[in-house]
């Protein structure tokens, strides 16, 4: 409750003044009590998802259940290692790829590139991440896949062959599919963010450094990216958090097999991929329960990195408002 | 002076760098829209939006039963998300500074980063495991989980946009503080809020992976919510892992409308928020 209307109150009849006291602690409550709703709705998350993973839990060893690379809802056996694997195979692809491109991006929007070509751009970046994830997926699935099988995948064999994760078959579904996919998907997540943080750097540093006769590249990479370093970080786990999770498009390209394979070529599966799949037609409370209990394990995952890039994120732009102030 | 030129040449060097990397971001953008649209367009007509789908092979099938089911789920999560996500952004904006205010809104931006396919187990926990059966109303539940987290965050940020002279003033004149903020404040930010709703709504209506095991899919017309419902994106998926050619352009047709339906929801949000900002005193 904003302390002026108390004293406000105070000023006025006794009657109005309860009145408006009234009106005060009920709005106050009212918005206080919709607030609250999102502890609740915290709270719903984790312990629905408890629940429904319970079944699964009687007798099971969880060491067992994440190294176990072997996967049989009939005979009710369940490894996660398959899904584990290539969720953070996949994952990795796609920051490799997406984070120097954003960060690249970020800069040429925000320090380097004509300011006439910023409005635009940043519109398509919106455009990029507005696009829902089933779409991304129709287009790896007909024009990313066939572009890897017929192209990427034996240029790559040629060149770097000699590398195991470029041998073997080249089909196309695999985890670089998924990867690629991932790292298209996270690319406006990790841009935004970045150029957020590249705006809450000092504009002292980057003048300062400028006036000492530093060129713009030797201004971003004394100056700015120092500075920005902590929160370029946070935008890249925001992004991991988002590939570790997403499920349709990679779904749509990875291959769905539950095999562990060095090779980036060949087809995996990952622990959204492997739930969306399964969990429609799963064959028993325990089943559910198994596939449940990996979305936990996703859950559990994607609440630390989330965490932990909010903290890194909020740091570098208090450090801004301590410097300004 | 050598050095020098070297250091120019860095510089112009990185620069193209950066450049290119632009380039590499826009060159699939591109691709993606020019195929959605090159190949949806040829199976678009009038009795693709009204029609139900047809087996393969048989021609002139559309996805009228989705998109009502993707209205229909929208709506119903809507219903559910709207109050509280709004609440909740309105307590952030007023009272967020303090432990809980703090606390609450961590939890939402934790929240809007949870995978929609784990929301998705969520509302079939919630749902479907008591009703024995998949219906709108989980795959409504799965969607306004998800649209409730980041509502909240984005109601906030709008609020704040509101200079504070606006309040100051309202309670120097005596205004109540529940007064000001529901009629000073809240019709000022209204665009504001009109426009995280709209954004919430787009991407509820993008989503696939937490309808799979909620609404799962129908091949008929529902508007019953204990019935399994067929949605556009469920379609899309469907289609495109099918083996049949003549599916997959009926993927592409319902991708450029489930695209026109998301851009057009994403323009109107954005036509209004800069007309609010723009209208707004600084």
């Amino acid at each position: 409750m904003p302390p002026t209307s108390d004293t406000g109150a105070a000023r006025a009849t006794p009657a109005p003044a309860r009145f408006a006291n009234l009106g005060d602690r009920a709005w106050g409550w009212g918005i206080s009590i919709l607030g609250g709703t999102i502890l609740v709705v915290a709270g719903l998350v984790l312990l629905e998802l408890g629940r429904v993973a319970r079944p699964a839990w009687e007798g099971m060893n969880v060491l067992r259940f994440l190294t176990s690379t072997d996967w049989d809802p009939v005979q009710e056996k369940f490894g996660a290692l398959p899904f584990v694997y290539g969720t953070l195979v996949t994952s990795a692809v796609a920051i490799l790829v997406a984070l120097p491109v954003s960060v690249g991006l970020a800069l040429f929007l925000s320090e380097m590139g004509p300011r006439r070509l910023r409005p635009p751009v940043a519109y398509a970046i919106e455009v990029l991440a507005a696009i829902p994830s089933v779409i991304y997926g129709l287009w790896g699935l007909f024009v990313l896949v066939p572009w890897l099988r017929g192209t990427l995948e034996p240029f790559l064999q040629g060149t770097l062959g000699f590398l195991p994760i470029f041998r073997g078959p080249m089909i196309g579904h695999g985890y670089l599919a998924g990867g690629l996919i991932l790292a298209l998907m996270i690319l406006p997540t990790i841009a935004s963010v970045t150029i957020e943080v590249l705006k809450t750097v000092p504009a002292a540093l980057r003048e300062g450094a400028l006036a000492l006769g530093a060129t713009r590249w030797e201004a971003i990479r004394m100056a700015v990216l120092p500075y920005a370093r902590p929160g370029i970080l946070g935008a890249t786990l925001l992004g991991l958090g988002r590939a570790l999770g997403e499920t349709m498009a990679v779904t749509m390209v990875i291959g769905n097999s539950p095999a562990i394979s060095a090779s980036l070529f060949a087809p995996g599966y990952t622990l959204p991929a492997v739930i969306a799949n399964e969990f429609a037609e799963a064959t028993g409370d325990v089943h559910i329960g198994a596939l449940a209990s990996l979305g936990l394990v996703l859950f559990g995952i994607t609440l630390l990195l989330n965490a932990a890039a909010r903290i890194l994120i909020s740091a570098v732009s208090r450090g801004t408002r301590g410097a300004r102030a | 002076m050598n050095a020098l030129r070297w250091r120019r040449f860095v510089n112009v060097f990185w620069t193209v760098v950066s450049g290119s990397a632009v380039l590499l971001a826009l060159l699939p953008l591109v691709s993606l829209l020019w195929l959605v649209t090159s190949r949806g367009l040829p199976g678009l007509s009038a009795s693709f939006f009204v029609n139900l789908p047809t087996p393969v092979g048989e021609p002139g099938g559309g996805v009228g039963n989705a998109i009502v089911g993707t209205f229909f789920m929208v709506g119903l999560a809507s219903l559910m998300a709207l109050p509280v996500g709004v609440g909740a952004g309105v307590f952030l904006a007023e009272k967020g500074e303090g432990v809980a205010g703090k606390a609450i809104r961590f939890t939402a931006e934790v929240l809007s980063g949870v995978p929609s396919i784990v929301v998705g187990i969520v509302a079939y926990g919630l749902i479907v495991a008591h009703m024995k059966r998949f219906s709108a109303l989980a795959g409504g539940v799965a969607l306004a989980l998800i649209m409730i987290p980041s509502l909240a965050r984005s109601t906030e940020d709008f609020i704040r946009l509101v200079p504070s002279a606006l309040r100051e003033a309202s309670l120097a004149l005596g205004v109540p503080g529940w007064k000001t903020s529901l009629r000073v404040i809240m019709p000022t930010a209204l665009g504001g809020i009109v426009t995280a709703v709209l954004l919430a709504v787009a991407r509820a209506a993008g989503e696939t992976a937490p309808l799979l095991f909620t609404a799962l899919n129908n091949q008929y017309w529902n508007l019953d919510p204990t019935q399994p419902t067929a949605s556009l994106t469920v379609q899309i998926y469907n289609y495109a892992i099918s083996p049949y050619e003549d599916w997959h352009e009926k993927a592409w047709t319902a991708a450029l409308v489930l695209l026109l339906l998301v851009g057009l929801l994403n323009l109107t949000a954005r036509f209004l928020s800069r007309n609010r900002l723009q209208g707004a005193p600084r």
